[in-house]
């Protein structure tokens, strides 16, 4: 069996797996039947053109409110993540860095890194991390990712560049240790040095023991994270997986010719 | 701990609709016969020893306010208030004639130290080494219609402070009540200050003499126990020239089905290059959650900024009441003078606030700052009401005010009433005003990362307000960060 196929193959112990997934909102269906199955140390990109439901995915995995499941099941580490309170599913390891991240006007990045921190901790059963204790733990990791130290006293995502929002989501990636990160259209308004540094944070974060799932509209991001799996979503289904190599297919011919095939 | 994490465990601990503070201490009370006559007047005045010029001065309030009619403008609606139906003086039997705190009601003491209140002095010790950022605080206790204690009394008398009952002042210091008494909301002034004027039992009096910068932060807490009683307290504070004093207030009440009324009057005065920090964390009985009971807050509160130089600050958390009428102001008479006003208003459930300040700028150079920061949750109405004016006179007068609103839930509602109106074409004025929601995406944002919903909304709570607990002496700080949270129990479905 290839590589490839290994991957593909249905593991009874995967990391996350998507079972058939049925998704409406506002009566309208926009998952039909997703199946996907991620192993850990596998970075899997998701593509497919605006409409697809690669966000809706990730929403889903993540627990935002608004969607309805009708149908099929999300597993991860084997029990049922859909069960799951959103802050629940976070202490239990899986990550969603977003597209948009929002911005807390007068609360401190540090003090919500901390707060956030400990709330996983707590939840997990673990003692909560001391001030101190947190700030160099927090200051460690910034200085990991050449992250400048006066980000972390100023306002969550308050004043910052589309750049420094994306690499505040990889420094909380980085601190939660989390073991499933699904990064959401990352690559979106950022220039290609910004795209690149940020690229850097999340190849310093892979491990064989953490999953990543990348969501994205364009091939670029790829050539920057690697992926070891690629799946084509369209209108709310993976149509097609492969190798790294599919993400170039797509480059050179669209995404039309999977439109049929949905 | 930082400052966020200790919200968040506070929320977490406290039941939902639970006022912490709702328990009454059952006690034999002295009260005068129910509503309101010149016979009650008359009463209040006795009881409490007052000389002729006082009672005089308490009918002609009275008398004034038989002519008067409720005032309507505000965005609150209540029942007709029936002002023949309340106990306008509630005070504790005294077991006995009361000379030390060790002779006070045993009950009492226990209250206040249920609510958090030292009433004992703590002994320092000759070389005990006091934890550093501990400050000693004198607290004037008012429960009902009668301040029961107050502390540090000696310490502050060799400063040359007084600080004492508004009753006691009358008899003891007559000259210094009647020359400030009443000349910064005088008893015409409004429906409730001059309802106050008549039948007001007590309060705090504070004087500073010149010079002085009073050794330790005063503080009154106030209590109402007593059942369908109105609470109508007087404070006085004058800061002689050069001197400097921080005021805190807290407030308290029973959780009770019956509204009660609170209509204070705090009058506060500035010689030249004299400056008095107000602050206060009022927590009033908000009602129950289907909007029974609760207090009606109907309050005047006024500085005078009567030297040159001289400087009067107001900070206020509003969490609690039924209805909040409120309008803290500054008067800035002297040239050079200035006022603030930093505010935190947050209503919650059927809660209804109508709060903000009026900076009047009369003499030249004077600046004001206004800093109101309104939340409302539930199905509350908050409403920001705030006039500032420059006198043709007022040459040079600034100002600047910032009125943000934080919305939770899409049944609650914010409103921004500014007046401005400057005579002098030299004054210049800014206005800035927001309104924002806590977005669902906020809230997802802050559960993804772990957070709770309650969580996440203290913690943007506590964001948004920042600039304001900044201005709150440390210890009330504290508190009033708790508080936030715990009035914000439950806002979020």
């Amino acid at each position: 069996m290839t590589r490839l196929g290994m991957m593909l193959r249905k593991n009874v112990m995967s990391l996350l797996e998507v079972k058939d997934l049925q998704v409406r909102v506002e009566e309208r269906e926009i998952l039909h039947g997703l199946s996907l199955t991620v192993n850990p140390g596998e970075v899997h990109a998701i593509m497919g053109p605006n409409g697809s439901g690669k966000s809706t995915l990730s929403h889903v995995i993540a627990g935002k409110p608004g969607y309805e499941v009708t149908g099929g099941q999300v597993l991860f580490k084997g029990e049922d993540l859909l069960a799951m309170a959103p802050n629940e599913r976070a202490a239990k390891g899986v990550f969603l860095a977003f597209q948009y991240p929002v911005e807390i006007p007068g609360v401190t990045t540090w003090n919500f890194l901390h707060a956030a921190l400990n709330a996983q901790r707590k939840a997990r059963g673990e003692d909560e991390m001391s001030s101190p204790a947190f700030l160099k733990k927090v200051r460690e990791v910034a200085k990991s990712l050449s992250i400048p130290q006066d980000m972390l006293k100023r306002g969550v995502n308050v004043g910052f560049s589309g750049g420094e929002k994306k690499r505040n989501e990889i420094l909380q990636m980085a601190l939660f240790e989390p073991a499933v990160c699904i990064l959401d259209e990352m690559d979106s308004g950022l220039d290609i040095d910004a795209l690149r540094i940020a690229a850097d944070g999340v190849n310093a974060l892979r491990s064989p023991e953490r999953a990543m799932v990348v969501i994205t509209h364009y091939q670029r991001l790829l050539n920057y994270i690697v992926p070891d799996v690629v799946h084509v979503m369209s209108k709310g289904r993976v149509v097609k997986s492969g190798g790294k190599e599919l993400a170039l297919e797509l480059e050179e011919s669209g995404y039309a010719q999977f439109e049929d095939a949905a | 701990m930082p400052a966020v994490q200790e919200t968040v465990e506070r929320v977490r601990r406290i039941d939902v609709d639970q006022y912490r503070y709702g328990f009454e201490t059952l006690i034999e009370s002295d009260k005068a016969p129910k509503g309101l006559s010149e016979d009650t007047v008359r009463f209040i005045s006795a009881k409490k020893n007052e000389p002729a010029w006082m009672l005089e001065w308490r009918l002609e309030a009275f008398r004034r306010w038989l002519t008067m009619t409720e005032p309507s403008w505000a965005r609150v609606h209540y029942p007709k208030i029936d002002y023949q139906d309340l106990y306008y003086y509630s005070a504790p039997k005294p077991k006995k004639t009361v000379n030390s705190l060790d002779e006070i009601d045993p009950d009492i003491l226990k209250t206040y130290e249920k609510l958090g209140i030292p009433l004992r002095e703590v002994e320092v010790l000759e070389g005990v080494v006091r934890p550093e950022g501990e400050r000693r605080i004198a607290v004037d206790a008012v429960f009902d219609s009668v301040s029961v204690a107050t502390t540090f009394q000696k310490e502050l008398k060799a400063a040359g402070v007084i600080f004492m009952p508004i009753s006691e002042a009358i008899r003891e210091h007559p000259e210094l009540v009647k020359k400030y008494l009443g000349t910064v909301v005088p008893t015409t002034d409004n429906y409730f200050a001059t309802l106050n004027s008549a039948v007001f039992s007590d309060g705090s009096f504070v004087y500073v003499p010149p010079g002085v910068r009073c050794p330790m932060e005063l503080s009154t807490y106030f209590r109402i126990n007593e059942r369908n009683t109105g609470q109508f307290e007087r404070t006085l504070i004058i800061a002689d020239k050069g001197s400097y004093v921080s005021y805190l207030e807290g407030c308290t009440a029973p959780q009770r089905d019956e509204n009660q009324l609170h209509a204070a009057v705090v009058e506060l005065v500035t010689h030249d290059d004299a400056e008095i920090k107000y602050s206060t964390v009022q927590n009033w009985y908000p009602g129950n959650s289907e909007g029974k009971g609760g207090i009606y807050n109907f309050v005047t509160k006024r500085g005078d900024c009567r030297g040159r130089n001289s400087k009067i600050s107001w900070t206020q958390v509003e969490t609690g009441s039924a209805i909040t009428w409120k309008y803290p102001s500054c008067i800035l008479r002297g040239d050079n003078s200035s006022g603030e006003f930093y505010s935190i208003a947050i209503s919650n459930g059927y809660q209804q606030v109508d709060s903000g300040t009026k900076m009047i700028h009369l003499g030249k150079n004077t600046s004001s700052r206004i800093i109101s920061k309104g939340i409302a949750a539930g199905k509350s109405q908050n409403t920001y009401r705030g006039l500032v004016s420059a006198h043709r006179k007022a040459t040079g007068a600034r100002n600047y005010t910032a009125c943000d609103s934080l919305l939770i839930g899409d049944q609650c509602g914010a409103h921004t009433v500014p007046y401005v109106e400057a005579k002098n074409s030299s004054a210049t004025f800014e206005h800035e005003a927001t309104t924002s929601k806590i977005s669902e995406d906020v809230l997802f944002y802050c559960v993804q990362r772990g957070l709770s919903q309650e969580e996440a909304v203290g913690l943007v709570v506590n964001g948004f307000v920042k600039d304001v607990l900044q201005q709150l002496p440390m210890e009330f700080a504290v508190e009033a960060q708790k508080l936030i949270s715990i009035s914000l129990e439950g806002s979020v479905g």
